[in-house]
């Protein structure tokens, strides 16, 4: 039953690809999650993170078993069970920092919106296969897109987590735009984009136009969102071209960074090792996306096609937010840096869909 | 339109990746160049700011609302606080730099380094209180000498200031700094390390209001930790202002006449359920309070027997004693056991199995009725009506006129008192209930017990119909421009149990203690005010029977409380009073002409100042 091809075929360069990020993460996260410890002492925090790496690994290299297309078969029910998590979250969920994120199981609190990313990738790569044509979708071809996308972005803006629900949007609208939608869609929806959001404000209470206004330009939340991306922007700039050195981040080190091992750990990144450790990080970034973009084009199937490119599109969309978050470029939102950022959801997510890639890596060659 | 069926056209696919490849590749240049701009550009600026950690963070405290008496007195503001503070990073040689600041101000080194290794490690860049409150003295040294203290600095902020020392301290309360666990439980979103918050009275019960919410700036500072620029500042917003229904002059006098005593007094308007005075005695100073208060006076505050910290009028649960009268008067009529003409002959004691249950007055009563037995407190009159009644029966207008539970008054930790019954004593002693108990039930003593503020609430439905009011202390809650915020308006909590005639008859009773010579209250009445009253004497140490120990005999804390409760004008009261005396004696002579004088004080009575008068001066004798 199992291919020997299979095998042959595995993406070795991938995996390579995936682990050299992972391990210069690692000797980030040691670096961001030593502040405020005495020299020597491997934090919890680390040693979690090498846990998580590793269920990460093996998650991934167990999606590498089963054909990816069992997944087309089976979109509505993955759909349907993370949508229906992302419901008793909002009922029994724990609250931390204000909002409804978690769940608790036994010992582990899993965070259902990061696996709704790759249900909602799945389903939309199932929805778009059969309808993707030259000319591009038209409406009515949208309207099962559209209603998969919206369920859970409200789910996940009433938590509220603006900073998923917003990366939803945008892989979403990224795997549209993928598969082209005809000329006048896209006039219509843009215009029906641009009328709605006034009618849309209007109707907010003052304090959530606050709260947006805030999120937009941290600049209005001096002592909060606005002191943390100036403190950044401190950390970054201090790092100059070669860096103060590894455990040497003073930023880091004075606990000035706000969460320095998830959300603001390219500061520290940056400080310790200057543009070069940056440049060097960017380009495996780099050639990772380009990998998995590689990865759609070969793929001789069009659900394959669109999931790996959905996939790739994830990554994006968090290296991206998240590194022009700490610079000052994107609104404060906590959105982790994948293979990079402290947290057991966000590696699991990634994992799970690097495991996916590499399934329609191997198996370019067979088409149905 | 062509559809490409399950496998994508090759040549469609290749555009579309690349076009999205050009995407990537251009937002990485993006980021990119941001790094550099950051890095190489601006790095060596940032470099700076990084090495001497220039950019901090600077809470601005924000003022509480202030609170005012009914006539819009002021009773609590904020005044400037100088106080020294140390940012431990900027402090160079910490040892030398305290021993400096141990001279200047005159506090021992140890205390002030004790105060920094109390701040805690790993909180960096967080400033050290290391003295509230300093001396204009103390503050013109430290000023002169500040360029030889590293990161000492000054920062003023507000503090609180009770304008007038001791008064109405339960009522008004005090604040105390906030705890870790406080912090952490998510009540006060808006409090930070250092933070005061109320800890007891109007403080605590509307902190939320009070409080304000802090601002803060974005500074730069120089090598030594001095600001050199404000970069953004967010300004605090104030606390909102409290309007109390206090009558500042009213609470005062009382506190003047409960001065050396221990007690409380209460007075309601009877209209609204206004707290026009509610004052317990012995009191605290709150202003000891503010920057922390310290271990020697606040040990003596938890040891004195007193007990200063206590707030009689809502916590102190004494029996009624004859004041109870009322309410045995009232169950009574009300299940017809007796009516306005029965009568009950009274020789000075009254024959029950074979106890003997004695009236006050050796000689007796003679024959009474119902008024008469008010007027004059007559006990044997109550032992027979109460015990037709029965216990449970008493109880359940006691309960209905408010006593037993809580009046419902927005002050912590406020006691029920304690209302028997048959199926109580039942769980709580597994004994069942005596007849014979219920004697002592009757005329107010035995397991009855009830609070000042209990006794105000329910005289002062009795003098206004029978309408029983949730004691109001705050009226409006107020921003800062006077603007009406929220309104708490008057509750009717319940109606007595008693139908228009019984309270004609309890009202004419209650006005004769007064205005008749054989009333045990006749010696405070006033020149134009008619006031309705009842006096109690509520027992602490039984005498053994036939014994009469005269009363300065007794030891000060065996010696019974005293109690008046009443109501005035009695035709058409405005304000009622409850007077509680512990170890006052009696309810005529201790009880009685406090709640007179503040009487005719409010209502103008030009006999009210010589009844005051007359308090103060027993007062002194007793010294």
């Amino acid at each position: 039953m199992f291919d020997r091809r299979l095998i042959e075929n595995f993406d070795w360069g991938f995996l390579m690809v995936i682990s050299s990020i992972g391990c210069l993460g690692l000797v980030v996260l040691y670096s961001a999650s030593s502040a405020g410890h005495e020299a020597g002492i491997v934090s919890v925090l680390f040693k979690k993170q090498m846990v998580w790496m590793g269920a990460g690994l093996i998650i991934m290299m167990i999606l590498t078993i089963v054909d990816y297309r069992e997944l087309d078969k089976l979109h509505l029910f993955i759909y349907a069970l993370c949508a229906g998590l992302l419901v008793v979250v909002l009922i029994f969920g724990q609250i931390s920092g204000g909002s409804r994120r978690w769940l608790a199981l036994g010992f582990i609190r899993i965070q259902p919106s990061e696996l709704m990313k790759i249900a909602l990738i799945i389903s939309l790569a199932s929805a778009y296969s059969t309808s993707v044509s030259q000319t591009g979708i038209n409406f009515r071809k949208l309207i099962k897109p559209a209603v998969l996308s919206l369920i859970p972005f409200a789910l996940i803006v009433d938590q509220p987590d603006l900073g998923t629900a917003m990366l939803m949007i945008l892989i979403a609208g990224s795997i549209t735009l993928f598969v082209k939608v005809e000329r006048k869609v896209f006039v219509t929806l843009f215009i029906a984009g641009l009328s709605v959001v006034p009618l849309f404000w209007f109707m907010l209470k003052d304090y959530q136009k606050d709260r947006i206004l805030t999120f937009l330009n941290p600049d209005r939340d001096p002592l909060g969102a606005g002191y943390h991306i100036i403190q950044s922007k401190i950390a970054i700039g201090s790092g100059m071209l070669t860096g103060k050195g590894f455990l040497k981040g003073t930023q880091n080190a004075l606990s000035f960074l706000p969460e320095q091992h998830t959300d603001f750990i390219v500061s520290v990144l940056a400080e310790e090792w200057g543009l070069l450790g940056v440049s060097v990080l960017l380009t495996f970034y780099l050639i990772l996306l380009l990998w998995g973009l590689n990865i759609a084009y070969n793929c001789r199937n069009m659900f394959g096609s669109i999931l790996a490119f959905g996939i790739t599109a994830m990554i994006f969309w968090q290296i991206f937010i998240n590194t022009g978050m700490v610079m000052g470029l994107m609104p404060v939102v906590g959105v982790p840096l994948p293979l990079v950022s402290y947290g057991g959801s966000s590696v699991i997510t990634n994992m799970v869909g690097f495991g996916i890639l590499l399934n329609i890596s191997m198996r370019k060659f067979s088409s149905h | 339109m062509t559809e490409f069926g399950k496998n994508p056209d090759r040549e469609w696919l290749k555009q579309r990746i690349i076009g999205v490849s050009v995407c990537i590749i251009f937002a990485f240049s993006v980021l990119f160049l941001r790094f550099v701009y950051l890095q190489i550009i601006k790095g060596e600026e940032f470099r700076i700011l990084s090495e001497k950690n220039a950019v901090r963070l600077t809470g601005i405290k924000a003022p509480r609302g202030l609170i005012l008496d009914r006539n819009r007195k002021l009773l609590v503001d904020n005044r400037p606080s100088f106080n020294l503070k140390i940012m431990i990073e900027d402090a160079g040689d910490l040892k030398e730099t305290m021993r400096k600041v141990s001279q200047m101000m005159e506090i021992p080194f140890e205390d002030l380094m004790k105060k920094i290794s109390d701040a805690g490690q790993g909180a960096f860049y967080k400033p050290v209180v290391l003295q509230e409150d300093i001396s204009r003295d103390h503050l013109a040294i430290i000023e002169a000498h500040k360029f030889d203290l590293p990161g000492v600095f000054i920062d003023i902020e507000p503090t609180r200031h009770y304008i007038h020392n001791k008064t109405a301290s339960h009522l008004l309360g005090y604040l105390g700094e906030v705890n870790n666990d406080e912090l952490l439980g998510g009540k006060y979103p808006n409090v930070k390390t250092g933070d005061s918050i109320g800890r007891y009275g109007v403080e605590k019960s509307f902190e939320t209001y009070l409080q304000g919410k802090r601002g803060g700036r974005q500074i730069e500072v120089d090598a030594n930790g001095r600001t050199i620029n404000v970069l953004k500042t967010v300004e605090p917003i104030t606390g909102l202002d409290l309007k109390l229904t206090i009558d500042l002059d009213l609470q005062q006098t009382a506190e003047k006449m409960l001065a050396d005593k221990h007690g409380a007094v209460v007075a309601l308007d009877p209209n609204t359920g206004d707290v026009l005075v509610m004052a317990s005695a012995p009191s605290f100073d709150q202003n000891d309070f503010v920057g922390g208060i310290n271990s020697k006076k606040w040990k003596a505050l938890m040891t004195d027997r007193g007990k200063p910290m206590s707030n009689k009028a809502i916590q102190g649960e004494y029996p009624p004693a004859s004041t109870y009268k009322i309410i045995t008067s009232m169950a009574a009529l009300e299940e017809k056991v007796i009516d306005l003409h029965t009568t009950t002959f009274c020789p000075g004691f009254f024959k029950y199995g074979n106890r003997v249950y004695r009236c006050w007055s050796k000689h007796g009563h003679g024959n009474v009725s119902i008024i008469e037995a008010i007027t004059q407190s007559c006990d044997v009159f109550y032992y027979q009506a109460g015990d037709k009644v029965g216990v449970d029966g008493l109880a359940k207008y006691a309960m209905a006129s408010g006593l037993g539970k809580k009046t419902g008054i927005l002050l912590e930790d406020e006691k029920k008192g304690l209302i028997p019954t048959s199926s109580w004593k039942k769980k709580r002693f597994n004994e069942p209930w005596h007849r014979g108990e219920t004697l002592s039930i009757a005329i107010g003593q035995g397991y009855d017990l009830v609070t000042p503020l209990q006794m105000a609430v329910f005289i002062a439905a009795v003098g206004n119909g029978g309408t029983l009011y949730k004691p109001r202390i705050v009226s409006t809650i107020e921003g800062s421009q006077g603007n009406v915020i929220k309104e708490i308006l008057p509750e009717v909590s319940g109606r007595l149990p008693a139908g228009v005639k019984t309270l004609e008859i309890l009202q004419k009773g209650l006005l004769d203690v007064v205005e008749t010579d054989r009333g045990t209250a006749k010696r405070i009445r006033l020149k134009h005010v008619k006031i309705a009253g009842k006096t109690g004497t509520a027992q602490v140490f039984s005498v053994k029977s036939g014994e009469k120990l005269k009363t300065e005999h007794l030891d000060f804390y065996l010696r019974d409380h005293a109690w008046f409760i009443c109501y005035a004008p009695a035709e058409n009261p405005v304000i009622a009073v409850s007077v509680l005396i512990e170890h006052g004696a009696h309810g005529s002579t201790a009880a009685a002409p406090i709640a007179a004088a503040l009487i005719g004080q409010y209502i103008h009575d030009p006999l009210a100042e010589e009844i005051e008068t007359k308090v103060l001066e027993e007062e002194s004798e007793t010294e």
